[in-house]
């Protein structure tokens, strides 16, 4: 399948890859890359080279997503990567998170990206703990689309009773944390990324599974991350105020830059500013030279309004029949991302859209342990904990509930004397 | 009549509006940013993306070119005119003049000086206080890429430490440093050649003109073709053949317009952007492996570059 160009253009599909170690994650990725001509001729040189120097016989494709010299030493992936191909209608970013036990926010950091993510299990060895772990931090961070790939079906002679089971024996265990009930859409599909089995070809030996290819399931999904209406959502990064004296056009220019987070917004809507809650009319919106009518979800556009009213950088402007109250206090899952621990009697920094502010710990209300489920009562936050906690605000922020709005209920920690991401925050 | 499914943006509007969206939080977030444009191609692009960002206003920054003085004339001309077109601020700081500092001491005089140039980056960053540094760096361009964040933090040396990267997450980006650190920037992180070439045409973007099919003397070495007796600015003739070399000629064109002496073209005869987008999507080698000559010795000689300071 050489991609084809100038087909027409299905947008782009971010999605990523979960599972234990040796559950083929790699190799499926490679199958990926490989069945879709991404990878080409010098690369597949270079990493025949190392498979033989390694002294395998066939080529390894897992080699394909080997990273960062430290981890190949290591032998194993510590960090977040990405990868990308494209089928010529649409481009797809994949991001590569390792499964291993201690790594729950490389998977949260790649799951806040993902509109799908693809859960793999080796047939030998059914739902483990490992795949409730994953399923359930894809349904925290809010991916709409689960796909689970029972893996090395040759290993089990292709049988269909065991695909079955499996899929069973998932879909008791989703309805337990209510993944379906909240409109997750979960789908299950036979595969060897071995012999390539159902991912971009179907293969000779699971004629009893007439459900789409992997690639098939993939080039369907919608691109959008949901299909319900949302409020339009845009925090303003930048104000432009070019004020040339010269060009009168220019003079008053007052652009309001930044992406649509979320909804959509036409010429001549009614919006009101938070926190300060002064409203206008839209009087245009731009994209570079073009005017445009109307601007969706996730462009980044310049809104003019008609009324000169104070805004600055961290202010968002949403439809005034949208508008909600800003907050100083919020609730949130959080999970913890850095080594050193949470230290509840700090002081740190939100930030929120395009907005920053201080934030004092209210109260953790409990730690989630992601292997079993159960809430435990803690004192203090160590790397890759998950916990209900609240927060005191010393500037307002205009937030959403997490489950309605991914962009303006998601935020991030940072700790200022080292000015890491110290965590990274989901919103009740 | 409603319709279920939503409107959506193409690849190519997602890949720009990520982009813009990430220039703006650089100019949001830092006190002295600069964009480093060298002429290239991924370059070009993100001056039309900072065109969309910012324009009626002035970019919130400079443009800087980090000059080996082994750059191909028209790359350099083209370079200065589009700074001049756009009426933006180009600082140019060379390899040479650190040279001449003592601060880059080339092993032999024919070494490439690719990799010094992040001694000279490192002096302009301090000699203007640039807490920011927008690059046009791709995460399809080399493995050691695939883990690079859209901002990466560098050190007060200018080092990249992998194990020391701050997550990212959604689109929240961290610019925060403080004195003396620098954040790295890379807006088109997410791109990959082929959508570099689609932007291109898409947008009708005006190029050097080595990138497209020209006739070229070269030699084979060392596998790769090598382009021989090449004119600098300056009149100079660099990239001397060796006595038992034959010259050819050739036609050819550049992927990367990089140092003279480290960048090979490949044979080909597009000559304008919809038959580059046409090659790139049947092409078989990777853009590096095609056209950079240092990045050949080592699988991970570019991670080892990155953590001395490189781009
Ligand atoms: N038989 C068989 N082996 C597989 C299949 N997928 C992966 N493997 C093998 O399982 C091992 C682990 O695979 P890898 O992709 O490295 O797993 P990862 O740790 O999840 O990235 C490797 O030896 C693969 O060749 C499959 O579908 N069938």
């Amino acid at each position: 399948m050489n991609a084809p160009i100038h087909l027409q253009d299905n947008g782009l599909l971010r999605f990523m890859t979960c599972g234990s170690v040796d559950d083929g994650k790699s190799t499926l990725i490679g199958r990926l890359l490989f069945d879709t001509k991404t990878i080409l001729e010098d690369t597949l040189t270079q990493i025949e080279r190392t498979s033989k120097k390694r002294g395998m016989e066939a080529v390894d494709l897992s080699l394909l997503t080997d990273g960062l010299q430290a981890e190949r030493e290591q032998g194993i992936t510590i960090d977040v990567a990405y990868r990308y191909f494209s089928t010529g209608t649409r481009k797809y970013i994949i991001a590569d998170a390792p499964g291993h036990e201690q790594y729950t926010r490389n998977m949260v950091t790649a799951a806040s990206t993902a509109n799908l993510a693809i859960i793999l299990i080796d047939a030998r060895k059914g739902v483990l703990t490992q795949t409730r772990r994953h399923s359930f931090l894809a349904h925290l961070v809010g991916i709409p689309h689960i796909l689970v790939a029972v893996n090395k079906m040759d290993l089990v002679d292709y049988d269909q009773a065991t695909f079955d089971r499996i899929r069973a024996d998932y879909l008791a265990f989703a309805e337990q944390i209510g993944l379906q009930r909240q409109g997750h859409d979960i789908r299950f599909i036979p595969m060897s990324a071995l012999n390539g089995d159902m991912i971009v070809d179907r293969g000779e030996d699971m004629d009893w599974y007439t459900g789409p290819t992997l690639l098939e399931i993939l080039e369907a999904a919608p691109a959008a991350h949901t299909e319900k209406a949302e409020n339009f959502r845009f925090p303003v990064q930048y104000v432009c105020r070019p004020q040339d004296s010269a060009n009168p056009e220019l003079h008053d220019f007052r652009g309001f830059m930044g992406r649509v987070e979320s909804g959509e917004i036409a010429v001549g809507d009614e919006v009101t500013v938070l926190p300060s809650g002064r409203s206008s009319k839209v009087k245009a919106i731009q994209l570079g030279s073009d005017k445009l009518d109307r601007a969706i979800h996730e462009q980044s556009v310049t809104i003019l309004l008609q009324d000169e009213i104070d805004i600055s950088r961290g202010d968002m402007i949403v439809k005034s029949s949208e508008a909600k109250e800003p907050v100083k206090q919020i609730d949130a899952m959080l999970c913890w991302l850095s080594e050193t621990p949470l230290s509840p009697a700090r002081t740190y920094i939100i930030r929120h859209t395009s907005r920053e502010s201080k934030a004092k710990i209210g109260a953790i209300e409990y730690r989630v342990d992601v292997n079993t489920l159960e809430q435990q009562p803690v004192q203090g936050l160590g790397m890759n904990d998950i916990a209900k906690i609240s927060f005191r605000l010393a500037q307002p922020l205009c937030v959403d509930r997490y489950a309605d709005n991914r962009a303006t209920g998601a935020f991030i920690v940072i700790d200022e004397s080292t000015n890491n991401t110290v965590a990274a925050g989901m919103i009740d | 009549m409603t319709t279920l499914t939503r409107q959506t943006l193409s690849h190519l509007d997602w890949l720009e509006a990520e982009a813009i969206h990430i220039m703006r939080e650089v100019a949001g977030q830092c006190e002295r940013p600069v964009l480093l444009f060298s002429g290239g191609k991924d370059s070009i692009c993100m001056l039309r993306i900072a065109e969309k960002a910012f324009r009626p206003g002035k970019f919130p920054f400079p443009l800087m070119h980090i000059d080996t003085g082994h750059n191909y004339k028209e790359v350099v001309e083209f370079r200065d005119k589009r700074a001049a077109e756009l009426g933006e601020r180009l600082i140019v700081r060379s390899v040479e003049d650190s040279m001449k500092r003592g601060t880059v001491v080339l092993k032999h005089e024919g070494e490439s000086r690719n990799k010094h140039q992040s001694v000279t980056l490192l002096e302009a960053i301090e000699e203007f206080g640039f807490d920011a540094c927008i690059g046009g760096a791709r995460r399809d361009e080399e493995k050691a890429r695939a883990k690079e964040r859209i901002m990466s933090f560098r050190d007060e040396f200018g080092q990249w430490d992998p194990k020391n990267q701050r997550p990212e997450l959604w689109n929240l980006y961290n610019a925060r440093v403080h004195k003396g650190e620098n954040i790295r920037a890379f807006p088109i992180s997410n791109w990959t050649e082929m959508d570099v070439w689609q932007y291109i045409e898409r947008e009708g973007l005006e190029l050097p003109s080595i990138y497209f099919a020209h006739q070229r003397n070269i030699v084979m070495r060392g596998g790769a073709i090598f382009p021989v007796n090449v004119p600098l600015a300056t009149g100079e003739i660099i990239n001397q053949p060796k006595a038992d070399e034959e010259i050819v000629n050739m036609q050819v064109r550049f992927r990367t317009v990089g140092d003279i002496t480290c960048t090979a073209p490949v044979p080909s005869d597009a000559d304008n952007v919809a038959k580059i987008v046409l090659e790139t999507a049947t092409t078989t080698i990777t853009e590096r492996g095609a056209t950079r000559l240092d990045d050949q010795t080592s699988e991970a000689s570019m991670e080892q570059r990155k953590k001395e300071g490189y781009f």
